[in-house]
């Protein structure tokens, strides 16, 4: 009993702990760091579908680290939406390290191999720790861990231009913790608190002060360089372009979708909607933002080609239909921005796990280097067609529920305009993408540099998941929308 | 007008060197190409950060909040911030040495440390 009573901590501890456990055993076999990496993250995946069980059946749960009681101690605050997104961005780590065993050797040198799976674990760790905190400094510092892991592990590939890509990532990460950081110290210089429970209540008796405007403007910025929000997302194409496939797909997956939960956990559980819509009215210029973002990322991509760079440009369009629906605020677009973190990842994740494949058994990264994909590794080709449907938003994939949720939203606030963008969005996402399928079904003759038979099964595995997922909550939405919605309401209301 | 402004910001001078120091290292990120003058630029912003949580923690005439009996008058300065501030410096050591640690791969791969060096690098 005392261990399930500690439940809402160990997402974090079980990472932190077989973190140091598969660094001692890697040394003295380096094949030891592998299964106990497989074996830690999928007892966190278990342990997130228990929370997720539990918060559904019994409500927010609030634990006290060390005992003490918040808002002098620091609290995990565990609600529909953080169990939502630790139970979504879990198990795609853990398909990501399993596909990540035949990327070492190839992609990422035989010898990196244990600082590799440790680094993913560290980075494990930070995702935990950023979804489940309550408290607004502790948030900065796992957001520090999840970062600093993951610059090393988009330069741990033999890639040359990961370098430069993770260096950039490097500068622009910390100048964006340096800003969230300064919005902190704003808020406790205001209220005296840190706890985020406690911020909100106190905030809400100085909406109008300077002093609050500011760390709202620091927090902004810091927010949406991390979540590459148009026009601060120039770091974001390199680093998922050049970095190891495995890699690629936890930082398109968990990595962001972990940084838009952050921003919506400290625009509506912090700041309140409130606040953002009346006393510091900025979801004009975040739609807006979004609009651009979406239609600019989705052009970019089309004048792309390379595949990988393709998919990162692609991710910076799907990334603002996220914060869109935070612009639009009202609870169905909301609803379709947290079915989008969903949608997003699976999607994303298979579509980088098929093109990953290719690249880490030597193919070709060059969008005509996919010619006969679909001859030579069928199930590839297939993930990437159902992920590029569920991209496009197709009907009976996850990525439909979610713009249709989100252009709804728009319709029923009586923005047509923003509507007509998520339209014109889908269109030009289907033109990049139909490029990939047509290459890989309709070539006369296969592109000589392609692998010559499909990839091993434990890349297939967890690339067939992710794509089933597409499919699944697409023909199913009903089974996320049951935690989605009254989770959205819940942040709607102000208040974790 | 401008007098209680000279005033006011000589009152704070502490944050108008916060700033100062900010902008210092914002701009030595922004226009240095040389890539460990830009981690520099990275620490100068860190430290502009770590002094302001500092400052604003600290009490005219107070001392270090350790409680001692008997004497009641004591004012402490505010102690959180300062703990704070601890793990920000670990964080801020962590990165530079990441960051250390990626522009000596860069010179072993590109034989450069000068950003508009490296070939083949575009936005």
């Amino acid at each position: 009993m005392t261990l399930l009573s500690n439940l809402p901590v160990l997402p974090v501890l079980v990472p932190l702990v077989s973190a140091v456990a598969a660094l001692v055993s890697g040394w003295y076999d380096r094949r030891a760091a592998r299964p106990i990496v497989i074996l830690a993250l999928a007892l966190d995946c278990a342990l997130a579908v228990l929370l997720l069980s539990s918060v559904v059946g019994g409500g927010p749960i609030s634990y006290h680290l060390g005992g003490y009681a918040p808002p002098l101690g620091i609290e995990f605050a565990v609600d529909l939406l953080n169990a939502f997104v630790l139970a979504v961005v879990l198990p795609i780590m853990l398909l990501a390290v399993v596909f990540a065993g035949p990327t070492v050797g190839r992609e990422v040198p035989a010898e990196k191999a244990v600082s590799f799976y440790v680094l993913l674990l560290l980075l494990a760790t930070g995702i935990c720790g950023m979804t489940l905190t309550g408290d607004i400094f502790n948030l900065y510092v796992f957001l520090e861990i999840t970062s600093l892991a993951a610059y090393a592990l988009i330069a741990a590939g033999r890639e040359q231009r990961s370098l430069v890509a993770s260096y950039r990532y490097m500068i622009m990460g910390s100048l964006s913790a340096g800003f969230i950081l300064l919005g902190t110290a704003h808020l406790y210089v205001a209220t005296g608190t840190l706890n985020m429970a406690d911020l909100a209540s106190r905030l809400a008796t100085l909406y109008d002060s300077t002093l609050v405007h500011t760390a709202f403007a620091f927090f902004l910025v810091g927010l949406t360089i991390k979540t590459a929000l148009f026009p601060l997302h120039l770091w974001l194409p390199g680093a998922y372009a050049y970095a190891p496939s495995p890699v690629s797909i936890v930082i398109s997956t968990a990595v962001a979708k972990v940084s838009a939960y952050a921003t919506l956990r400290v625009l509506f559980s912090v700041f309140t909607t409130a606040f953002i819509v009346e006393y510091f009215p900025i979801t004009d210029v975040l739609l807006w933002l979004a609009a651009i973002a979406i239609i600019a990322g989705s052009v970019v991509a089309i004048a792309q080609t390379d595949v990988k760079k393709m998919l990162a440009y692609s991710s910076v369009s799907q990334m603002g239909y996220i914060m869109f629906g935070i612009g639009v605020a009202d609870p169905v677009a909301m609803a379709g921005a947290v079915f989008q973190i969903l949608g997003h990842a699976v999607a994303k994740g298979a579509l980088f796990a098929s093109v990953g494949s290719v690249i880490a058994l030597g193919g070709p990264r060059d969008v005509r280097g996919l010619a006969g994909l679909a001859a030579r590794m069928p199930v590839t080709a297939a993930v990437f067609a159902v992920g590029a449907a569920s991209m496009i938003g197709i009907p009976g994939t996850a990525g439909f529920v979610s713009k249709f949720l989100l252009a709804l939203g728009a319709v029923e606030s009586g923005r047509w305009v923003f509507a007509g963008v998520i339209l014109a969005s889908s269109l030009l996402t289907a033109v990049y993408f139909w490029r990939v399928i047509e290459v890989s079904y309709f070539a006369d003759e296969a592109d000589p540099r392609l692998p010559a038979k499909e990839a091993p099964l434990s890349m297939i595995v967890p690339a067939a998941l992710l794509a089933a997922a597409c499919v699944l909550f697409g023909i199913a939405p009903d089974i996320p929308l049951s935690v989605i919605e009254p989770a959205v309401l819940l942040l709607l209301g102000g208040g974790p | 007008m401008i007098e209680s402004l000279i005033e006011s910001l000589l009152l704070r001078y502490n944050y108008v060197m916060v700033v100062v120091l900010m902008l210092i290292g914002i701009y030595a990120i922004i226009a240095k190409s040389n890539l460990i003058k830009k981690i520099i630029g990275l620490n100068i912003f860190q430290t502009a950060i770590l002094l302001f949580y500092i400052s604003m923690a600290d009490v005219v005439g107070g001392t270090a909040p350790i409680i001692e009996e008997g004497a009641t008058d004591l004012v402490y300065v505010n102690p959180l911030p300062h703990t704070l501030m601890l793990t920000a410096i670990v964080v801020g050591v962590c990165t530079t040495a990441v960051g250390l640690a990626l522009t000596v791969r860069i010179y072993e791969n590109y034989g450069t440390i000068h950003e508009d060096e490296i070939p083949g690098v575009e936005a």
